[in-house]
């Protein structure tokens, strides 16, 4: 959930009155509706949060105006500054009427124009713009607007990788303007605040070590031609998503401001447009778009019996001006640009819920009958853990995710056998694979309790996964039964014992054909000589045995260990 | 009052008393007769002085020599013909520290200032003596004879009644018994088990979720998750290199799910982006058990007819983020939904009500949220008596019918859902701040040995 900040004096002077210490509380309950408790909106202040992070003697001198942090809804590109909070709450306390926006055409001549050509369908095919005019900026505002930017640039924008917005001062330059794509070293201008002339290739280079920049180079790095706009006399506006050119950058003086927003995705890019737009406007050149619903479909989802009216009037206070149509079930709603988020009418229900108030809403219990079943396979797991326990084996609780050599080199085998899912963006090793057994988890285990008393018995009931053609993902998981012994003595009567235990409880009798047996078997994880595998029902099940010394010390363990490791999954 | 002979026999009854008195040391008793060494030391110098080399070789010199010197009894002539020389300054003195042994030796020991006595117990000629002693009476019990006690009733006692003659040696209810030798359940399986309890005693059905890998398509595509969501990067989700990519799906949903990303319908706009195939068949490490709902809930729309289900899960799911002490890369999920006609939101938070009323969490709150499959979508906070705040205990939301009604469900089913982690009521239960104190290899096995069963409603 994205956090705005806001000063707390500048948004009551928008506000136009000032609110006692609980206030914020109230602030956040109209911004993003009912939320009577916890404390999203928490009070800090500059210095704090320098101090808090950096410690105090960094924060000396910094400001100390009061802020409010104000958590937002992941989907409300709306309420990410000051002046898009301010209009839903003054809409909500009914305050003020839901604005309306109107494109308005230059008072001088023609709309200006930017011109997409062919080569950027290679690096960043798409590019909207438009046009604020007669703007006044105070620093607040300035700070603001710079702010939304940022904002956008971090959540919807994807880190600049869906959209990236450039804003001009309009009379620095002149349309029309072209968004063209070029090889790097045939791109040259002085970026923002930088005093000389860089080609593209030289600014890539620059910002490697830039703290803020170098974050974003990635985007068009590795790309045969990078994006570029320029204005009718050849001046580049911006090499988008990177940096702007230092000729058109806007100043606290900037009467006109020219927006463009490049994209790889188009939709990201209007949205993005619309919200620099509306949140900073008199002027707007999108058209509203309206839905119709009946106030039944409201009351039948979100559970409460309000008139036609009441819910109209509701919808009005979210900024989604809303009439009651002349057969009196039906309300007509429009849609601002600025919400996006709003693409079928379950979401304009959740809006009139909202305002409704979650929390005003009665609870009610569905009637809807059904008989519970357990899904057999943990049904037998949870049968098993309990008598595992019972025969005095402690239960282990392992990670299913772990590194290539968990699995393979410390217990002697070759990762290609293991039929291992391989991870391909692991952070750390420790999540290179998925688990192909539960020894590796339990071994681990026992290395890090090596200072309790022995014997140490413990079991683990849980999946594992291997690689399986036949399903739809290629992968398939496997229920799997593991116990290790850990002694001075390896125990291998111990670990037989529970084998038998775990038998007699899945009721199938020793014996050769419809019993179970072991037999002597080859396992490099085994001591040679000191391995069986399991067979049940004339199928193999799994082995059982003493560890191989080589792998009792990969694991940082020192005494001998038998183990047992059965798949569980026949006996259902 | 101790009672002799341990434990209750009560033959004698013993009360322990001390007592402190002073008392002179070996040095001290020598001081109190001959005099204090610098006393000695000053009657040992004649008028016309005594060589300081003839001085130290007395047996009292040395401490004696400085301790007069310090009281300025004595001066040290250095430039003496001869060597230096040790000459009185003072006619008379006054033996202090002999008189205050002698006080002492007296048995008056209280005469004297604790400051004195300490002063003379540094100088190691006197010492606290603390003297410990019973005061005998007869216990209730008394005899004069003597019984040997049986510390064990034998089978041979209870074979010749002999036990009825026997003293037996009381036993020392004090001492904590032997630990039994048995195994132990770990305590989140144990929370497992329990909330696996909730959802059958209210009639919920268990999905299969032994399926860890998923293909993008379930996890995120069939959730109406557009493919540019910042869950789908890098950064939260592990993907598969090997299986990378799923290869079957059910074509024709495939291609409505499709549609409604790109194009909408089904009421809705749609995010109006460029669909692709190559993302939906990306295999993952599941992110959320929602990705088994998914499956479920078309499953169920392939039926002929309709009929309500309640679901429930609580399996693992796996987050590529960053680590922390409450964060792993992976944890358990626990998971209900609920698909009938005509649910509303306020069934939703009914429902949640009595869950969570199991759970001994009667307080609840819902706030508003966003998530990309479910409208409306509402976080449920609780209020806790402990941390005398609202937290959040999980997510609740209804399904978009952009993700219900290209699976071919019924236009008038609703779908509710609800999820909470596993990890989380189970720390705060069992009071555990780091969650690796709780999960994996490295926990203590002590902590698995010693917790409690788990009752959360108590």
């Amino acid at each position: 959930m994205p956090t705005v900040s806001v000063k707390r004096d500048l948004l009551f002077h928008a506000l136009g009155r000032t609110y006692s210490k609980k206030c914020y509380v109230f602030v956040y309950k109209c911004a993003c509706s009912k939320h009577p408790f916890s404390n999203p909106v928490i009070q800090t202040s500059e210095k704090d949060i320098i101090s808090r992070e950096q410690g105090d003697t960094k924060a000396e001198g910094a400001s100390d105006v009061i802020l409010y942090k104000i958590d937002v809804p992941a989907n409300r590109y709306d309420l990410l500054c000051l002046e898009g909070l301010v209009r839903g709450l003054q809409v909500f306390k009914e305050k003020m009427e839901a604005p309306r926006y109107r494109r308005v055409s230059p008072t001088s001549g023609e709309p200006q124009r930017l011109v997409i050509t062919e080569e950027t369908a290679a690096v960043r095919p798409h590019a909207v713009a438009a046009v604020l005019r007669n703007i006044t900026f105070t620093q607040e505002r300035y700070d603001s607007f710079i702010e939304l930017q940022e904002k956008l640039h971090q959540n919807v924008c994807r880190k600049r990788t869906l959209v990236a917005i450039g804003t001009h001062d309009l009379d620095t330059i002149s349309g029309p303007f072209t968004y063209t794509a070029k090889p790097p070293d045939d791109i040259r201008f002085t970026p923002l605040n930088q005093a000389q002339e860089y080609t593209a290739t030289e600014l890539m280079n620059l910002y490697k070590t830039d703290s803020h920049l170098r974050h974003y180079l990635h985007i068009i790095e590795d790309k045969p031609v990078y994006p570029v706009i320029y204005d009718s006399n050849g001046i580049v506006l911006s090499m988008p998503p990177i940096i702007n050119g230092d000729h058109s950058k806007i100043s606290l003086n900037t009467k006109n401001v020219f927006i463009e927003c490049t994209a790889t995705d188009l939709t990201k890019a209007k949205i993005v447009l619309d919200m620099m737009v509306t949140m900073f406007c008199e002027y707007c050149e999108e058209p509203f778009t309206k839905e119709t619903l009946s106030g039944d479909f409201i009351n039948r989802k979100v559970g409460i019996s309000e008139s036609t009216e009441r819910i109209a009037q509701l919808l009005t206070k979210m900024c989604l001006r809303s009439e009651v149509m002349s057969d009196g079930e039906q309300i007509e709603v429009e849609i601002p640009p600025t919400r996006s988020d709003v693409i079928h009418a379950c979401d304009i229900m959740e809006d009139a819920a909202m305002a409704y108030g979650f929390n005003n809403i009665i609870r009610t219990t569905p009637r809807t009958y059904t008989v519970a079943n357990q899904l057999p396979l943990n049904k037998l797991t949870e049968l098993l853990r309990q008598d595992l326990a019972a025969a005095g084996f402690t239960e282990a609780l392992t990670f299913a995710l772990c590194s290539q050599e968990d699995i393979a080199d410390k217990l002697l085998k070759n990762i290609s056998d293991t039929r291992a899912c391989h991870i391909a963006n692991p952070k750390t090793a420790e999540f290179q694979v998925a688990r192909t057994t539960l020894l590796p988890g339990l071994l681990k285990t026992l290395a890090a309790n090596r200072k309790m008393p022995l014997p140490l018995r413990l079991f683990e009931i849980s999946d594992v996964v291997l690689k399986d053609e036949t399903k739809d993902v290629g992968a398939k998981n496997n229920r799997r039964l593991c116990a290790v012994y850990y002694n001075k003595s390896p125990g291998f009567e111990v670990i037989h014992g529970l084998m038998d235990r775990v038998m007699q409880l899945l009721e199938v009798k020793p014996g050769r054909d419809e019993g179970y047996h072991i037999q002597a078997a080859q396992d490099s994880s085994f001591f040679p000589g000191r391995c069986a595998e399991i067979f049940a029902h004339g199928k193999s099940i799994g082995r059982l045995g003493v560890l191989h010394p080589d792998v009792i010390s990969r694991f940082e363990l020192t005494m001998p260990c038998s183990a047992l490791d059965i798949d569980i999954e026949p006996f259902l | 009052m101790d009672e002799a002979g341990c434990g209750g026999c009560q033959v004698i009854s013993a009360e322990q008393r001390s007592s402190k008195h002073w008392e002179l040391t070996g040095e001290g008793c020598e001081i109190a007769e001959q005099g204090s060494h610098e006393a000695r030391v000053f009657s040992s110098i004649p008028d016309e002085g005594m060589p300081q080399g003839q001085l130290m070789k007395l047996a009292f010199g040395k401490v004696g020599f400085s301790k007069a010197m310090s009281n300025k009894w004595i001066r040290l002539d250095k430039g003496h013909e001869g060597g230096p020389r040790v000459f009185r300054t003072v006619e008379n003195i006054e033996d202090s520290v002999r008189d205050k042994l002698l006080v002492v030796q007296k048995g008056q020991s209280s005469q004297l200032e604790e400051k004195e006595k300490s002063e003379l117990k540094k100088r190691k000629l006197l010492s606290e003596v603390t003297v410990k002693s019973y005061w005998i009476t007869k216990g209730s019990l008394f005899s004069t004879t003597i019984t040997k006690q049986e510390t064990e009733l034998t089978p041979e006692m209870i074979a010749s009644g002999s036990w009825k003659e026997k003293k037996f040696k009381p036993y020392n209810f004090e001492a904590m018994g032997v630990a039994p030798d048995c195994g132990h359940l770990h305590p989140l399986m144990k929370v497992r088990t329990q909330f696996r309890q909730i959802f059958l005693e209210m009639g919920f059905t268990e999905m299969p979720t032994n399926n860890f890998i998923e293909s993008s398509f379930w996890n995120f595509d069939s959730l109406f998750q557009p493919q540019q969501h910042p869950a789908r990067d890098q950064h939260d989700t592990f993907f598969l290199s090997d299986p990378a990519q799923a290869h079957e799906f059910p074509l024709d949903y495939l291609e409505r799910v499709r549609k409604v990303h790109s194009e909408g319908g089904f009421g809705s706009q749609g995010y109006k982006y460029d669909w692709k195939i190559e993302e939906a068949q990306k295999n993952i490490l599941r992110t959320h058990t929602t990705a088994v709902s998914a499956r479920m809930l078309y499953k169920l729309a392939q039926k002929e007819k309709f009929t309500p289900v309640k679901y429930f899960s609580i399996d693992r799911v796996f987050r590529n983020e960053t680590l922390d002490a409450t964060h792993l890369a992976e944890f358990h999920q626990i998971e209900g939904v609920v698909a009938d006609y005509g649910l509303t939101l306020g069934d939703l938070m009914g429902i949640l009500h009595q869950f969570f009323t199991k759970l001994g969490i009667t307080k609840l709150r819902f706030k508003p949220a966003y998530n990309p499959y479910t409208e409306p979508s509402m976080e449920v906070f609780s209020y806790h008596e402990g941390l005398k705040k609202w937290v959040e205990v999980g997510n609740s939301g209804v399904f978009r019918p952009e993700m219900l009604l290209p699976m071919g469900l019924p236009e008038g089913v609703t779908v509710i859902a609800w999820g909470l982690s596993l990890e989380r009521p189970t720390m705060i239960k069992y009071g555990i701040n780091n969650i690796r104190e709780l999960v994996g290899h490295k926990v203590n096995l002590q902590m698995v040995y010693d917790s409690p069963v788990c009752r959360l409603d108590a």
